[in-house]
């Protein structure tokens, strides 16, 4: 039925006007009402593939409606190293801003979710690979530590690819740095709930990320430490299917859960009351 | 035997062997040898400074990969005594990429962990050219433990390209060993000092590497990414690694510049194989120091300072 709406939109050269309203799922190659994909947290209604999120949808999908206030949202990333890549740095940045009206890879600030107030922070994969550079190490670490001031649960979404190498080994240090201020949290009593969306990977997944109390994962995730194109050069095979998913870091007891999105904010709310209520 | 040498410095390898060749001649008394033997040793010394003195970033990479260069154990070999050995993680295996015990560094007890590569092809294979797995790195975690509960300075030498990326790697949580070493090292109660005696390979290297005093050998280097996965991604050609090498900052004068490291450790012109006995004398020099200045501050102040240490590491600007 839908399929044959679309056609006859295609038919009738509407494609671009047919393109907002219907769109082909990339995992399962359904036609989707966007309307119904995005009320369902863009997740597929058809296949339950779980799209990528950027950090705003992720904010209005998990904090309460108009509880949200941002914090270090100043914080810009400066070309220190006069990194000479195929394109400069400046200029990722600045692309980066572009395709997704952000400043940087990290929104962090407090909010409240289910009425609860946390220490929130979320990574948006689209800007330079949600990889982690100053700024990123920066506001990880001033959120940690105003949680740790406000005596405040920590909930942190990664999404990221890892290290940026355009700050060379300060962003490698960008690691030691944020697992150093989960540790001082860690010292304190309230929750951090790590949450790993698609994909995290590298020097996030080696640092903060994989530090929670309670790491949750979003079905279907890609979750590792190394990527699979380099795992495969250097062991020469190919990779089994399923390999470093959310599903299978759950089996080899990476993760607490797979949460499908939907269920998301319920399984923080139910944590949070049971981790910080008498 | 042929020795090992890279493109830039093979003119000068063969000099020298021709020169060990005149030596060990029969007739190395006879005048005009030696007078050939003295032309030869004065062209070395020329070419030598020539060759080493103005490394670039990928020469000096490719020094601290150089198959003969000194590995953990022969620094442990020359600057300790009475190293007793341990080994395993106590949950999956034991590691041979990260070795580690206990030794005396004179009079002083202390606990070493490092990265051990092999010295000839089948060490490197049982070793995994020190790249480390899981395992390894909870291994490095537990002797670090001990050194904190029987008050021993913590020593941790990196030489790795980095951590294995594999399919065991995965399946046992490479990144989750490598973030709790880092989490946990922030506040290990015990003076801990890091030399980087060959390969900063990314996370791998970081994961035995917080400290409150960090060192490098000259020709050691310290990177986000090897400059040739960095050349794959941004330049789309492996074979850029040179530019890469330059492009990252990775060496140690680069470092120190940046404020990471707090010294760097002299090696002999063309690396540290060349002298290892030297090198040995030096880094001797730079333990025996900082172990006397660290066991002197508080443990409070010890841990607050590594933090802070931690804490201003990064570059941006605030609008
Ligand atoms: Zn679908």
């Amino acid at each position: 039925m839908e399929k044959e709406v679309q056609l006859e939109k295609d038919k009738n050269n509407t494609k671009s006007e047919s393109e907002e309203i219907w769109f082909r799922c990339s995992a399962c190659q359904e036609l989707i009402y966007r309307k119904d994909f995005e009320k369902n947290f863009k997740v597929c209604p058809k296949c339950d593939h779980h799209f990528r999120l950027g950090a705003l949808d992720r904010i209005s999908f998990l904090i309460d409606e108009g509880t949200f206030e941002e914090t270090d949202a100043g914080l810009r990333s400066v070309d220190f190293l006069g990194f000479k890549g195929a394109k400069t740095y400046l200029v990722s940045l600045k692309q980066a801003e572009e395709k997704t009206k952000l400043k940087e890879a990290v929104i962090t600030g407090i909010g409240k979710i289910g009425g609860k107030p946390v220490a929130f922070g979320v990574l948006d994969f689209d800007f330079i690979g949600g990889s982690m550079g100053s700024v990123v190490g920066e506001k990880i670490t001033r959120l940690v530590e105003r949680a740790i001031e406000n005596n405040l649960p920590l909930v942190i979404v990664s999404a990221s690819g890892g290290a940026r190498m355009q700050e060379g080994v300060i962003s490698l240090m960008q690691m030691a740095k944020t697992s150093a201020a989960i540790k001082r949290f860690s010292q304190g009593n309230k929750p951090f709930i790590s949450i790993l969306a698609n994909p995290t990977s590298g020097g996030v997944t080696a640092s903060f990320a994989s530090l929670g109390d309670i790491i949750l994962a979003e079905p279907g995730a890609f979750i590792g430490f190394a990527g699979p194109r380099v795992i495969e050069q250097t062991i020469k095979q190919k990779l089994p299917k399923g390999f470093q998913t959310a599903e299978f870091m759950r089996e080899h007891g990476m993760v607490d859960k797979v949460v499908h999105r939907k269920e998301l904010k319920k399984t923080i709310i139910q944590l949070l009351t049971f981790l910080t209520e008498k | 035997m042929r020795r090992f040498a890279y493109d830039f410095e093979r003119a000068l390898v063969e000099l020298e062997e021709k020169l060990d060749d005149l030596k060990k001649s029969p007739s190395v008394q006879n005048p005009e040898i030696a007078e050939e033997i003295a032309y030869l040793e004065s062209q070395i010394e020329k070419l030598r400074e020539k060759t080493y003195a103005n490394l670039t970033p990928w020469q000096k990479v490719r020094i601290a990969r150089h198959p003969d260069r000194p590995r953990t154990l022969d620094y442990v070999e020359h600057i300790f005594h009475d190293y007793l050995d341990l080994h395993g993680d106590r949950l999956y295996s034991d590691d041979p990429a990260i070795v580690g015990g206990f030794a005396f560094l004179d009079s002083q007890k202390v606990m070493i962990i490092g990265h051990q590569k092999g010295k000839n092809p089948k060490e490197n294979v049982l070793r995994n050219f020190g790249m480390a797995h899981p395992e390894g790195y909870r291994k490095a975690l537990r002797l670090m433990k001990l050194a904190e509960k029987f008050h021993l300075p913590l020593i941790s030498f990196i030489d790795t390209p980095g951590a294995y990326p594999g399919i065991g790697a995965e399946e046992r949580g490479q990144a989750g060993a490598i973030a709790l070493n880092l989490f946990e090292m922030s506040a290990l109660r015990t003076p801990i000092i890091v030399i980087n005696i060959g390969e900063g390979g990314s996370g791998g290297a970081l994961a035995i590497g917080v400290g409150d005093r960090i060192f490098m050998l000259e020709n050691a280097y310290y990177s986000v990414i090897t400059p040739e996965g960095c050349a794959s991604i941004l330049y789309n050609n492996a074979s850029k690694a040179e530019e890469a090498a330059e492009a990252l900052k990775l060496t140690a004068e680069s470092l120190f510049e940046l404020g990471l490291i707090d010294g760097i450790i002299p090696e002999p012109l063309g690396g540290a194989h060349r002298d290892p006995h030297f090198v040995s004398l030096k880094l001797k020099e730079t333990l025996s120091s900082t172990i006397k200045e660290l066991v002197n501050i508080p443990l409070e102040h010890l841990v607050e300072e590594r933090y802070q240490r931690l804490r201003k590491i990064g570059f941006y600007r605030e609008e």
